[in-house]
Order: structure tokens, then sequence, then C-alpha cells
């Protein structure tokens, strides 16, 4: 396609998420259009998208979510014409519902994410950290993303949904098929998220003919919003929503801060000796790190800060480049486990804040704990080698580190 | 009566949206209800040696949901 080999003329006109420079590091990009004259940037690529780059526009578009609507989230057009046949009605439940139908949508999911609830996932999410641990610890070298953090979410994600994490690698695939590959490649976006569908509706039905004791699916199906219960296609969306959000954003995030601790022995060695900032190194990796992007769409003409945007417009939600915004953060750059100030968006902002994001928290700290007790010295075996995904979700998907072995005790 | 104050700290129900930054900052004085929106732990006025925490609370939340009457 044209677009990906015509050169960016200029970033304010014509910017490029799927550029392979943008992608390794978008950094300068985001920076480049933040102090120019157009801080929100529009390109007519992929369909055509809006970029705000300045932390006080991404939030104050988050926050207006009935002029800036989530009938659309990805960061790329709908694929055109795509026969959904009947379930071309799901969609992933809260995030893609707009009042008044999210504010139940919501309510039915977040007490399964609230700290309390999440907390339960702890030990079990420590001993799969360990058990991949184990497998190349001996070795003194490892993919940091693809034999460690690739595997973390997905397992958690399907114990929560009662699915069967044996097929972790088929999760993966239809996960990556709709966020990271099928952002260029229409069809297997498509394809990917008629896969996951057709695996929920599976569940569902299982469910219906055996249904499960504290199990997520069954009390989905047999929840209740003013003595109705709730839609198939309702459930179908929220299960939808928790493979498709939970797994590659997470990955993603544990993967970014485990590249960071290879290069900042410094930092390694601050939380050995004061683990009481665990809890705020976690958040200043959130925003400095923070992986996803996320997309509204326009609901009636507006100019919106001189910006001439149409109903239907796309507006990419860009929380890495709200993190990194000087006007809001000090030192934007600099990874500062005792910054004061930090009201990063990483999990974005408004109604539609990430469901999720206390159970993202506890396995990003509890991957980086357990990867550092157990291997407290590393490095990367070649910086340039590291290949990252962007788009929708920015993380590394490969990552090389080396470290000393240590002889078991006899 | 010398250096120390308290403070009392208030939560806008309207605005928040469950991020739970504030009670990451300070677990001392916030909390969570079952849906993960913030609740304020304590009763009345916040002890003056809690005051930083509460201010970094103030500092971290996204939605500025956070009210300190000093």
């Amino acid at each position: 396609m044209g677009e990906q080999q015509r050169p960016v003329a200029d970033l304010t006109t014509d910017y490029d998420i799927m550029d392979p420079g943008f992608v390794r590091d978008p950094f300068p990009a985001f920076d480049e259009i933040r102090e120019s004259a157009c801080p929100i940037a529009h390109t007519e690529r992929w369909g055509g998208s809006w970029m705000p780059t300045r932390y006080e526009d991404i939030v104050a578009i988050a926050q207006e979510h009935e002029t800036f609507t989530s009938r659309g989230i990805l960061v790329m057009p709908p694929v055109p014409g795509a026969a959904e046949g009947a379930y071309g009605a799901v969609a992933a439940p809260p995030i893609t519902s707009d009042p008044p139908d999210h504010h139940w949508h919501r309510r039915l999911i977040l007490p399964v994410f609230s700290p309390q609830s999440v907390a339960k996932y702890e030990q079990g999410t420590r001993d799969l950290c360990n058990s991949l641990i184990d497998e190349f610890i001996g070795k003194g070298t490892a993919d940091a993303a693809g034999d460690y953090a690739q595997h973390i979410p997905v397992r958690v994600i399907a114990t929560m949904l009662g699915v069967p994490l044996e097929m972790e690698t088929e999760f993966t695939s239809w996960v990556r098929g709709v966020l990271e590959q099928g952002m260029t490649d229409p069809e297997l976006r498509q394809a990917s998220r008629m896969n996951i569908i057709r695996f929920f509706v599976e569940q569902l039905e299982d469910r219906k003919r055996n249904p499960r004791e504290n199990d997520l699916i069954t009390d989905l199906l047999n929840a209740k919003v003013e003595g109705a219960v709730v839609d198939d296609i309702y459930v179908l969306g929220v299960c939808n929503l928790m493979l498709v959000a939970g797994v590659d954003t997470t990955w993603s995030a544990i993967g970014s801060t485990l590249w960071h601790m290879a290069q900042h022995p410094e930092h390694r060695r601050m939380l050995r000796e004061r683990p009481e900032l665990w809890p705020q190194a976690v958040e200043e990796l959130l925003r400095v790190y923070a992986p996803v992007t996320m997309a509204r769409i326009v609901d009636h003409d507006v100019e919106h800060q001189g910006c001439p945007m149409k109903a239907g417009d796309r507006v990419l939600m860009s929380f890495p480049a709200a993190n990194r915004d000087p006007r809001q953060f000090e030192r934007p750059d600099e990874v500062d486990f005792e910054r004061e100030h930090n009201r990063h968006v990483a999990f974005g902002a408004g109604i539609h804040r990430c469901a999720g994001s206390n159970l993202a928290r506890l396995e990003l700290r509890v991957a980086l704990q357990t990867w550092l007790e157990r291997i407290p010295e590393f490095e990367l075996v070649d910086p340039s080698s590291v290949t990252w995904a962007g788009g929708q979700v920015r993380g590394p998907r490969r990552c090389m580190v080396r470290f000393p072995t240590v002889a078991t005790p006899a | 009566m010398g250096s120390l104050r308290s403070v009392r700290v208030t939560v806008d129900s309207g605005s928040c949206h469950g991020h739970q930054m504030c009670a990451i900052a300070a677990p001392e004085v916030f909390g969570s209800d079952d849906l993960g929106y913030a609740t304020v732990l304590i009763d009345g006025d916040v002890p003056a040696d809690l005051e930083k925490k509460v201010r970094r609370s103030e500092a971290n939340c996204p939605e500025r949901a956070i009210r300190i009457v000093d």
C-alpha cells in the first residue's frame, strides 16, 4: 500500500502511526507535534485521524464523552463490508458503550476488577511467573518479551474467564491478529475477531448446559438489569473485551518495563533497597511506558482547539503522548520513582478509564518483582535487535537479555 | 500548637472514575468501594503525619477529584 512507502512530509498534517521509525520510538514525533503550532495533528493516512499530543487536550477529550464517543475505539477504521451475520452487534462493552447503556455495562463488571477482587490472583500470578523463570534461568539468556511477559496476562485472563489454559497460543494469536498484524491487514483482523467470537459462543453454550460455581461467564449469563436477564450479545462482548484488552496491553507493559530495567541497574538497586517504593514505581513506569492508544469518534461537527472536526472523524487518544507532556510532568522522559506529581493517564481518563487497571497493576508489579528476585542482574544482549509493536498497543515483541547463571545448591 | 497541621479531605464522587491512585499514594486515608471507586477511610481530620501522603494523593488524581481543606 502506498501509504507505507510514501515518506512523511510534515508530522502535523501527514503523520503515520505505522511508520517503522514511529513504531520503534514515537516520542520524538510526539514532541515535535506537541511543540508545533498544531499540537493536534491530522493525517489522511489509514482512513484519516486527528492526534492530540498535549495532556490537557487528551484528558479533555476523554472527559467529553458526549462529543467524543466510543462507538469506534480502534485506531484503524472498521473493515468495510465485513459480513458477520448474527454477530455483527458483538462489541466490547463497556469500553465501546456510550451512556446510558455504558452505566450498567460498567457496573456489572467493575466489581470483578476492584482492588479487593483482583487480590486473589496475586499468588497464582507469582507462581506462574516463577514457573516461567524456571524454564530459562539456567540458560543465562532469555527473551524477556517472548519467553516471559507474553505468557503472563493471557493465562491470568484465561483463569478469570474459566477457559482452557492450553489454548494460550490461540488466544495470543487471535489478540495479536486484532491489535497488531490486523492493524494493516483488515482481513486478518476480521478473521481473528470471528475466531474470538466463535470461541466464546461455544463457551456460553457450554455454561448454559453446565452452569459452574464461582464462574465469571456463568455469573454474567445470570446477571439481571432491572429484573431482566442480560442478552448473550452483552456477555459475548464482555468476554471479547477481557481477552482483547487484557492480554496484549499488560504483556506490553511488562515487556517495556523489563527493557527499561535491563538498562537501569540504579533502578533495580533502588527497588531492592527501598521496597516501599514499589507502588509508586509501578505508577511511574506506567506513565513512561503507557502501552495503549485508544480512539474516539466525533459525534457532531465541532471546532476543538481550532481544529475543524467533522462528525464521524476518528481521534487518536495517545495516552503515551499525554504522559510525556512537559506542561504536566517535569523531566517527562526521565523515570523518577520519587515523583510527587503523577496524574498519568496510562489507563485513560473519564468514564472509559480502563476497567481492568487494578488487575494490570497487580500483574505488572508481580511480574517485575518476581523477575528481579530471581534475576537481580541482567542486561540487553543487543539493544538494536529489540523489536517493537505499535499502533494500538506499544511494547517489545523480542527483547533478548543475558544474566549470570547461579549454580543450584545440591 | 506548633507545626502539626491537620487537614480534611473529600473525594468528588461525580469526578472519580476509580483510578485508585489516591489509595496507592495514601492507603491509610483512601480505600475502594465494591466498584473500585475511591472512599475516604478517615472520619474528620486526617492526622498531621499523613498530610504529606494526602497531598501526594491529590497530586496523583488524573480526574482532579480530591479536595483538601486546610
